[in-house]
């Protein structure tokens, strides 16, 4: 057995309840300037601190799918495998604002937490985990919810 | 002005096909900070099941969004795209995204609906492979907001 199927979590071993190691991920402008460039979304609001204020935002503003993402890898580093993922659906509540800081300085960061919310099928070995995305104080994800076959 | 409700359940033509690539896979996980080995190493990824590099849950959006975008850039519409922001977004797997899938996307609208103003309008996009099989699906939940001070503080995709 490889070192990549053994880290995997076991159906058996978690319960409602069980928490996800929760992450902080940190996100600066550069950040948005590569998600950008990987992703296609060039939206101005990503990038343009002046663009982004016209249109009523207080900054430049994460990529709502930036988020999504970022909170995505607390489920698919506990799972192991990332192709053990059967849903995965979040609401985009609040934007992760980053602001231009000077070098050294945290622009942003986004807290992810989570934890098996029910245990869906013992055949099939599902679970819904539940998660929590945190940036400065606000919830910036709502539902964000994944579906996951463990081992 | 509400958007025409006639919309609902239109479908449009599948989309010519998006060729998954490693390279991009593994640009996209670098974007995101991933290092799971499972979207850079091939070897990796057949230890855990799959033929062959796998891409991170949401890059099915990479491959979506066009299609989603042409949905709403339809003038018929009438959505005012400079207002759109995205809302939600949900996907389900029948199995990950993996490098050589030709995915072409079929898109459906799914719901039309009016709240506070503001008009509301839900994208279902449907990825198949070659063999026209399919992979995943994507719902896309997206908000015209109409100028007031309840327009939902989303993501502002454009």
């Amino acid at each position: 057995m490889t070192q990549e199927t053994a880290r995997r979590v076991a159906y058996a071993d978690v319960e409602v309840g069980t928490e996800l190691p929760s992450r902080t991920f940190p996100v600066d402008r550069a950040t948005l300037v590569r998600y950008a460039g990987a992703s296609l979304d060039f939206n101005p609001i990503h990038w343009n601190e002046r663009f982004a204020v016209e249109v009523g935002l207080p900054n430049v503003i994460a990529h709502g799918m930036f988020t999504m993402a970022q909170a995505g890898r607390v489920v698919t580093d506990w799972a192991g495998d990332p192709g053990a993922v059967l849903e995965y659906g979040v609401r985009f509540t609040k934007p992760v604002v980053v602001p231009d800081v000077p070098e050294g300085e945290i622009a942003a960061e986004i807290t992810v937490g989570g934890k098996v919310a029910v245990k869906l099928d013992d055949e099939q070995r599902t679970v819904r985990v539940d998660l929590t995305a945190v940036s400065a104080e606000q919830k910036v994800l709502g539902m964000a919810r994944a579906v996951v076959r463990l081992a | 002005m509400p958007l025409d409700q006639s919309f609902v359940g239109r479908s449009y033509p599948p989309t010519e096909p998006y060729e998954v690539g490693r390279e991009k896979i593994r640009e996209f996980a670098q974007a995101i900070g991933d290092d799971n080995p499972a979207y850079a190493d091939p070897e990796a990824a057949r230890a855990l099941g799959h033929p062959d590099v796998i891409a991170p849950p949401t890059f099915v959006f990479l491959v979506s969004y066009r299609a989603a975008f042409e949905v709403i850039s339809d003038p018929k519409l009438g959505l005012d795209y400079s207002r759109v922001v995205h809302s939600e977004q949900k996907f389900s797997y029948v199995r990950p995204l993996r490098a050589g899938d030709r995915l072409s996307v079929s898109s459906t609208i799914e719901s039309i609906k009016s709240l506070m103003g503001n008009d509301v309008l839900t994208v279902r996009g449907e990825l198949h492979d070659e063999t026209g099989a399919l992979v995943a699906t994507a719902h896309t939940k997206l908000v015209a907001r109409s100028g007031g001070d309840d327009a939902p503080a989303g993501e502002g995709e454009r």
